[in-house]
Order: structure tokens, then sequence, then C-alpha cells
């Protein structure tokens, strides 16, 4: 604020000089319109690569669009409807459901469980919050690659640890279950130390005192996480659960990279661990090259990531709903 | 202190493990780096580094299949150059949306939440026709121009600005003549020096790693980034796989090193992200 120090009343600006000077005018012009300036780089890039293209997929969804191709002929839903009788897409709904169920449920859970043992009173606590998020900063393509080398059939160190405690050789790539499994064991070794740690600062902001009446009550350790950590973290786990739901339904480079040789987008010869993405890359692009396909691919995807997402949501909510909350306080 | 807080032998063994884990796959990349072809075919395995990185490296590099010294530089020029651009854009928008007052302006800050939900895969085979027609396939640009601003970039910005920032210094600064842009340069900027070094870093190890959009649009075999080198050799008909860890050790030592360096920074960012959320 400015202050006022001469009590005198403004003098009546000599005619002539009734217009604002250019300085004062460009001051103007600055603090009225400088920041669309500084916003507009973000709304003409996404403008241009973000929201231009979306729109564009579903126009090219509703054709027949070969990219090799000089004409584009407008075939309407024809592409939706090919593909909700396409076994192969289906085929790759439910790998991908099926990778994302049994990489999410087990990783949430050890998360939660990691969490707990972080926020306690630990020596070297940056060291240990550090060699659970490791995993999360290595190149998912190099990962992706090792383990599908520990994973191996005849040489691969998983297959040797196995054989130590009694159990055969799994064939880990020709079994469409076990590659599932392969494939969610890297998911989880990248995600479950940065959930936890999304886990760790919620916890921290819960207050102490509600642990120390309840230990008053009588509730053990267990009892006290399951009543009074878990309810109180929903929010950050709904949170956590969308993340991984939006993550884990387009998962592509883990399961690409799992499988090598000439068939790997097709992800197994008999598409053991295709996921949708790969599904729509092998349409969209070589070989099949048919963008009007793989467009509707993409926003089927969209639409089951959305479904997924409310489907968890809604679960999430009945889950422990807010009557616990009131129970505790 | 109730129980609950202290840690036991047992806390200190289950963390143990879990470190264990999450750091082997890496140790082991390094180690089969380190040792000749036959190392995956021993029984036991082995666990210790051998003596045959030199070998390994020089075996990489002039391997034609892949190649990787092409494909390291250019994910350094992507990665930074996506890094610097980021970083300023989400900076000057974040800053713009904290502090200065415009119509709209709560609505703009709607769209850009909503950009953050929408998922890449959407928009691949669009984005491909239009690299095509700007004849940018197979080229960097194609990499670099669409990432060069993100939602979540001004988002975050945004909110470390609205705390970081103080209202009364920007007013101070104006009193004293300063434009939009110099406040930025010389007030904003340097309080939001933190959460940038955040962003900066979140951002590189973003890019280096990405691997979906450059797999569609860099075709040419002979401009990869170093995620496409990495695919490129490990897809071949004849798999020498100490040659193999040793492109994905060196693909992941620049994201290991960031981590080393800046790992406090980087956890304070993923935590404080999180309980604004």
């Amino acid at each position: 604020m400015a202050v006022q120090l001469d009590a005198r009343p403004p003098v009546a600006p000599a005619p002539g000089t009734t217009r604002p000077s250019r300085g004062a005018r460009l001051s103007r012009f600055d603090t009225r319109y400088s920041p669309y300036l500084y916003i507009a780089p973000f709304f003409l890039l996404f403008g241009v690569f973000g929201v231009y293209p979306l729109a564009y997929t579903f126009w090219v969804s509703l054709h027949d669009w070969d990219l090799l191709g000089v004409e584009h002929p407008y075939v309407g839903f024809d592409n939706y409807r090919q593909l909700l009788a396409d076994p192969d897409f289906w085929h790759s709904v439910v790998n991908t459901l099926g990778i994302f169920v049994i990489s999410t449920v087990p990783q949430l859970l050890l998360a939660l469980w990691l969490a707990n043992l972080l926020n306690r009173q630990l020596r070297a606590r940056t060291t240990w919050r550090m060699a659970v998020l490791i995993p999360n900063v290595t190149s998912t393509a190099a990962v992706a690659i090792v383990f599908a080398v520990l994973f191996g059939r005849d040489f691969g160190m998983v297959n040797w640890l196995l054989d130590h405690v009694g159990v055969e050789a799994v064939d880990w790539k020709a079994n469409r279950f076990a590659s599932w499994v392969a494939i969610s064991a890297m998911v989880d070794w990248r995600w479950t130390g940065y959930n936890a740690l999304i886990f760790l600062a919620a916890m921290q902001a819960i207050p102490r005192d509600l642990y120390e009446s309840a230990a008053i009550d009588g509730a053990g350790r267990a009892r006290q996480f399951w009543s009074i950590t878990v309810p109180l973290l929903k929010p950050t786990i709904i949170f956590a659960v969308i993340i991984s739901t939006i993550g884990g339904l387009q998962l592509f480079t883990e399961p690409r990279l799992f499988n090598s040789g000439t068939n790997a987008i097709r992800g197994g010869p008999l598409r053991e661990s295709q996921t949708v993405t790969m599904y729509m890359f092998e349409n969209a692009f070589a070989p099949h090259y048919n963008f009007g396909y793989g467009s509707a691919i993409a926003w089927l995807l969209f639409a089951l990531i959305a479904v997924v997402a409310a489907v968890n949501v809604l679960l999430l909510r009945r889950l422990g709903g807010g009557a616990r909350k009131e129970e505790i306080r | 202190m109730t129980r609950l807080w202290s840690a036991g032998r047992l806390t200190y063994l289950a963390l143990a493990v879990t470190a264990l884990m999450s750091i082997f796959p890496i140790y082991w990349m390094f180690v089969v780096a380190s040792r000749t072809s036959d190392a995956m075919g021993q029984v036991p395995p082995p666990v210790t580094p051998g003596g045959n990185l030199g070998a390994n490296i020089a075996r990489l590099f002039a391997n034609t299949d892949a190649y990787f010294l092409t494909g390291l530089v250019n994910s350094a020029i992507v990665a930074g150059t996506v890094t610097v651009s980021v970083v300023f854009f989400s900076t000057l928008a974040g800053f713009a949306f904290a502090k200065l007052r415009f119509r709209g302006r709560n609505a703009l800050l709607l769209v850009i939440v909503a950009t953050m939900m929408v998922p890449t895969q959407l928009g691949v085979i669009p984005l491909y026709l239009l690299m095509t027609k700007l004849n940018w396939n197979d080229r960097l640009p194609a990499v670099i121009v669409p990432a060069l601003v993100t939602g979540f970039g001004v988002f975050m910005m945004r909110q470390y600005a609205g705390q970081a920032v103080s209202t009364e210094l920007i007013e101070a600064a104006r009193m004293d003549g300063c434009n939009t842009a110099r406040i930025y340069w010389n007030v904003v900027l340097p309080a939001l020096r933190p959460a940038a070094a955040v962003l900066g870093l979140l951002t590189f190890m973003t890019t280096w790693n990405d691997f979906l959009w450059p797999y569609a649009v860099l075709n040419d075999p002979e401009n990869p980034t170093v995620q496409l080198s990495l695919r490129a050799l490990s897809d071949g008909y004849y798999q020498d796989m100490s040659q193999v860890f040793t492109g994905t050790a060196i693909a992941t030592l620049p994201l290991l090193l960031v981590f080393v360096a800046f790992g406090r920074q980087i956890i304070g960012g993923i935590m404080e992200g999180a309980v604004k959320a």
C-alpha cells in the first residue's frame, strides 16, 4: 500500500496530458494481459499435441483408415462393432485385467505394511526410504529385460531358487498365468516402494493421540492398524488405487520387453501376455497399419480405465465406511 | 511414546529383506555386465562382479544393430531439452495461476488438472499422423516437442508458489517499478528453486525412461533413444546376454546417479505431493 505523504489535494492535470503516460499504459497492459502470456505456452502446446489428437482419435476410429491407403472411407461404428466381436481383443482385455488384479492387490497391501514399518522410529531413516524407492527410478525397459532373464525357463534365477524348495521349473513365458505372475512381479517391484512413501506421508499426518487413547483402551498394534490407520488413510488409498488403475491398465513396456523375438508385440506365440495397449500397437502399427481399428481400441481402453476406476472408488467407499471414523473418536 | 513407534529387530530385518530385494536386480545387472556370456548358464549363478566390463562395453558400442552411442546422445538431448522447458514453462504458468489475477483463472486451472487424467495411449495414433504431416517422423522433435509442457508440472508449481512466494514481496517489487516479467525472474524463480529442482529431476527421469511414444514414432533403427537401443539389443536373434546387460546397466546409470545425488529431494517431493493430493 502506498502511503499518502502529502495532504494537499491532487493538482488537476494540465490540458493535453489527460492521457496516461506511455509507461503507465505499458504497466496496465502488463498487469492485465501478461498472465495470459505466461500460461499460453501450456495451452498452445497442449492444444496441438494433447487435445487435438484426443478428438482426432475418435474421428479416425470412425473410418477405415489404412496408413498406406489413399482414401479413408467413413464406416461409422463398424470398427467398434468388429472389435466387440474380436476374440483377440477380449483375450487382451482379460490379460490386462488379470495382470492388473494380481499386481495391484498385493502391491498396495505390501505398500501399506512397508509404510507402517517405515513409520516407526528408525535409525538411518532416509537410507531406508531410498532403498525402497530405488526400483522406481530405474529404467523400465532395462528392468523388463533383466526380469525376462530372471524368469527364464532353463537358466533363470527364479526357477533355480524354486528348484531349491522342491518346485518344478515353470515355463514363465509359455504359460499364460505364469507370464501374468512374472509381469506382475516386475510391476510390484517397481511401484511398491513408491506407494509406501505416499502412504507413509499420509500416516505421518495422523494425530498420535488417537493411537495413545486406543492403546489405553487396550487395542493392540494390529487392531490399531486396521481401526485407525487404514480408515484414516482412505483418501490416500483411493488416490493410490486410481493412479495404479490408470497405470496398470495401460501397461505396455514391461510385457512388450518381457517377450522378445519376432512376435514380441503379440505377447508370445499364443498372446499369453498381450495387453490392450500392445494389441492397439499390433493393429495400428506393424504389422497391420489399421489406424481406424487401432483408434477404436484406444477409446475402448479409455472406457475400460474409467469403468474400472469408478468400480474401485465405489468398492473402497463401501469398505470400511465413514462410520468407523466416528467410532474411534 | 507407545510401543507402536519403536522399531524392534524384526522391523529392521523386514526392512533389510525388502531393501535387498529392491536392490538385487539392479546389482545383478552390473554383475552380468561385468562377466563373460557363459555366466548366464552357471549353476549356482555368479553374484560377484567379474573383470569383463571393458570388453563388454567395447562390444556394445561396436554393435551395429543397437546404435547405442547414438541412443545415449539422443536421450541426453531429449531429456535435457524437455527438462529445461518443462521447468521454465511450469514455473511461469504456476506463478501466474498462484499469484496473478486474470479472468477465467479458475476455469483454466481446472482444464490443466483435467489434462492430467488423460492416458497418453489415447493420443498415440493421431500424434503419429500429425508427425507424418510435419515430416518429423524418425526425428527427435517428434519426441521433444509434445513433451515440452505438462499439466502435472504447472499444477505442482502452482501449489508450491501459493505458499512459497509472499504476495507482499511481489507488491513491493511492483512498487519499485518491476514489470511482471522481472518479478518472475528476480523474485519468483529464486523462491521456487527447491520445487523446480524436484520437478526437473522427476521430468528428467520420466523422459529418459520413456518407451511407448519413441517406440511408436522413431522407427529408423539408426536414430534411436537409448531405451529403443535396448529393445534392439534384446530382440536380436542371437542374444549376447553380457552385452545386453551392459546396455541395461549403462541406460540405468544416469538415473541411479541422479537418485544418489538428489534422493532426499526426490523423496521429499513424492511425499509432499501425496499429502496435498
